[in-house]
């Protein structure tokens, strides 16, 4: 079984591998993205969103429901974190055991 | 903290630099619709005057937002955000189809400049309230730490 993993793990990354050979380089020019969406941003965001930054016309307005969910993820993993650190139980020591110096002279 | 651990001057010097760091954070969030900017940074800014005061002053300072507040706040910031998306369903659009604000501009990029500045007001106080969350539950497990001993 793990032999069958060890393998499938090899094919799987060699095949990664060939893929990044294949991909553009950053900044072509001939790409996809930067003939048609690019360009579509750059000339018609303004008057699209009404927001003279494109950053702000692309995060909030083109691609509002990605910050929507990426808002809740933070809001999550901030709610999470304080659960964890507020909770009484997780990563602490366990106390320690009261010595009674007693108990063992007793059995004696 | 229960003991804040400002002295004389700490007092003093941050008593001038909280307000600035509170009409700058609101700044850049009315600004971040023009220029760099916008929700996130808007609210780290506001959370660092809040923090700011609570650790000079401690549990007395006037800017401060109590524990349960403030989870509560991180809520209603998310929610906020998706509440624009519900106003424009129930102006008849899709969701978050800016267009269809129930709120009728003739330009029509003033309803997206509109929805915009609702979402980012609803995202700096998520990002402010979440920063203040963090650091109160690291403030009482470390009351919590020192008062075992």
């Amino acid at each position: 079984m793990r032999g069958l993993v060890a393998v499938l793990l090899a094919v799987i990354t060699s095949m990664f591998c060939t893929v990044v050979t294949y991909l553009p380089e950053i900044g072509d020019v001939d790409t996809a993205p930067n003939q048609h969406v690019t360009p579509t941003y750059i000339s018609r965001s303004a008057e699209d969103t009404g927001s003279p930054n494109i950053v702000t016309g692309v995060i909030i307005d083109y691609r509002g429901f990605d910050t929507m969910w990426e808002t809740s993820v933070m809001f999550l993993a901030g709610l999470t974190t304080v659960l964890v650190l507020t909770s009484n139980t997780v990563g602490r020591r366990p106390e320690e055991e009261p010595e009674d110096p007693d108990e063992g002279e007793v059995i004696k | 903290m229960r003991e804040p651990f400002g002295g004389l001057i700490l007092n003093i010097a941050f008593r001038m630099l909280v307000p600035f760091t509170i009409v700058y954070g609101i700044y850049v969030l009315c600004l971040g619709e023009f220029s760099p900017g916008g929700g996130f940074q808007a609210g780290a800014l506001l959370s660092v005057g809040v923090l700011l005061s609570r650790m000079i002053m401690g549990e007395n300072a006037k800017f401060n937002v109590a524990g349960k507040t403030s989870v509560v706040l991180a809520g209603v910031g998310t929610f906020l955000y998706t509440f624009t998306g519900w106003l424009t369903l129930f102006g008849g659009g899709r969701f978050l189809e800016y267009d269809f604000m129930p709120i009728h501009m003739e330009p029509m990029h003033e309803m997206h400049a509109m929805a915009i500045f609702l979402i980012e007001i609803g995202v700096a106080v998520c990002v402010m309230m979440t920063i203040i969350n963090l650091m109160d539950a690291i403030i009482k497990r470390g009351d919590e730490d020192g008062s075992s001993k």
